[in-house]
């Protein structure tokens, strides 16, 4: 029988792989999807959450990560593409005009 | 809840994410990437939420990845730039894939630890929980003022994302 503690498990190795590939890709676009792997493996954290303590609530909330995902995406992308015009390239490591 | 369903639907999300992060090509990845929220929206119907897996397959795949296909074919830049210096050093690579590792066998440790919990079977308790009317009463009273703070919040991001993305004169 599956149970709150096989989705746990599921939504850390989710989450991992998300940061797994904010570490390693060097492309803005695949660190913007990292994210979002991130954002949707602690969704399901609250929606099997929510499903344990019969209550409404975990699937409210991922309602709103919802909305807040798709505010981040666009402001996201649209710094993708201001950037993309004055440099050419999508690496974040040619963004280093303020490092010290 | 089945077993098979669940494992065949966790697969499937592990495997399309690993993939997401293993491609080259930005393209391939926001592809996989909808793959994995399909067999996440499975996983929300097995946990009794219709709602929330048809929001997924609504907003998450079909406007957010759409968003961002639309970006990938608009920048036309189909591989890894790999002509830029590394600023990680030659052991960068190495020192990432360790500590993502460390970081998955950390998280995956304490959340088994949570203890057995096993979901309640009354159909009652899954029905309650699968209403769209609640989840609506919900929002529209107890989260109103989340709610209403979201609008502000896409109508800023509507916003910022014109003037970011808008070309200099």
């Amino acid at each position: 029988m599956i149970s709150l503690n096989e989705f746990l498990v599921l939504s850390g190795i989710l989450f991992a792989i998300g940061t797994a590939g904010v570490f390693l890709r060097r492309n803005l676009i695949t660190i913007l999807l990292s994210i979002e792997i991130m954002l949707n493996a602690v969704n399901l954290t609250f929606v099997a959450v929510g499903r344990y303590l019969g209550t409404v609530d975990g699937q409210i909330i991922v309602f709103f990560v919802m909305t807040v995902a798709a505010a981040e995406a666009a402001v996201g992308l649209a710094l993708v593409i201001a950037l993309f015009r004055h440099r050419e390239t999508l690496s974040p490591d040619a963004f280093t005009t303020l490092r010290w | 809840m089945n077993p098979v369903l669940f494992y065949l639907f966790a697969a499937v999300a592990v495997i399309a994410s690993l993939l997401v992060i293993g491609q080259r090509n930005p393209m391939h990845s926001v592809m996989l990437l909808i793959v994995s929220f399909g067999a996440l929206s499975g996983l929300y119907v097995l946990l009794d939420a219709p709602f929330t897996a048809v929001t997924q397959i609504i907003v998450y795949a079909g406007a957010i990845m759409v968003l961002f296909l639309f970006v990938v074919m608009l920048l036309n830049a189909h591989t890894e730039d790999e002509a830029v210096p590394q600023t990680l050093g030659p052991h960068g690579m190495k020192i990432a894939v360790v500590l993502s590792l460390a970081l998955a066998a950390e998280v995956v440790w304490a959340l088994s630890r949570v203890g057995a919990a096993s979901f309640s079977t009354d159909s009652a308790a899954a029905g309650a929980i699968s209403s769209v009317a609640r989840i609506g009463t919900g929002i529209f009273t107890t989260h109103a003022f989340a709610f209403e703070v979201t609008s502000v919040l896409i109508l800023v991001a509507m916003v910022g994302a014109v003037v970011i993305a808008r070309k200099e004169h």
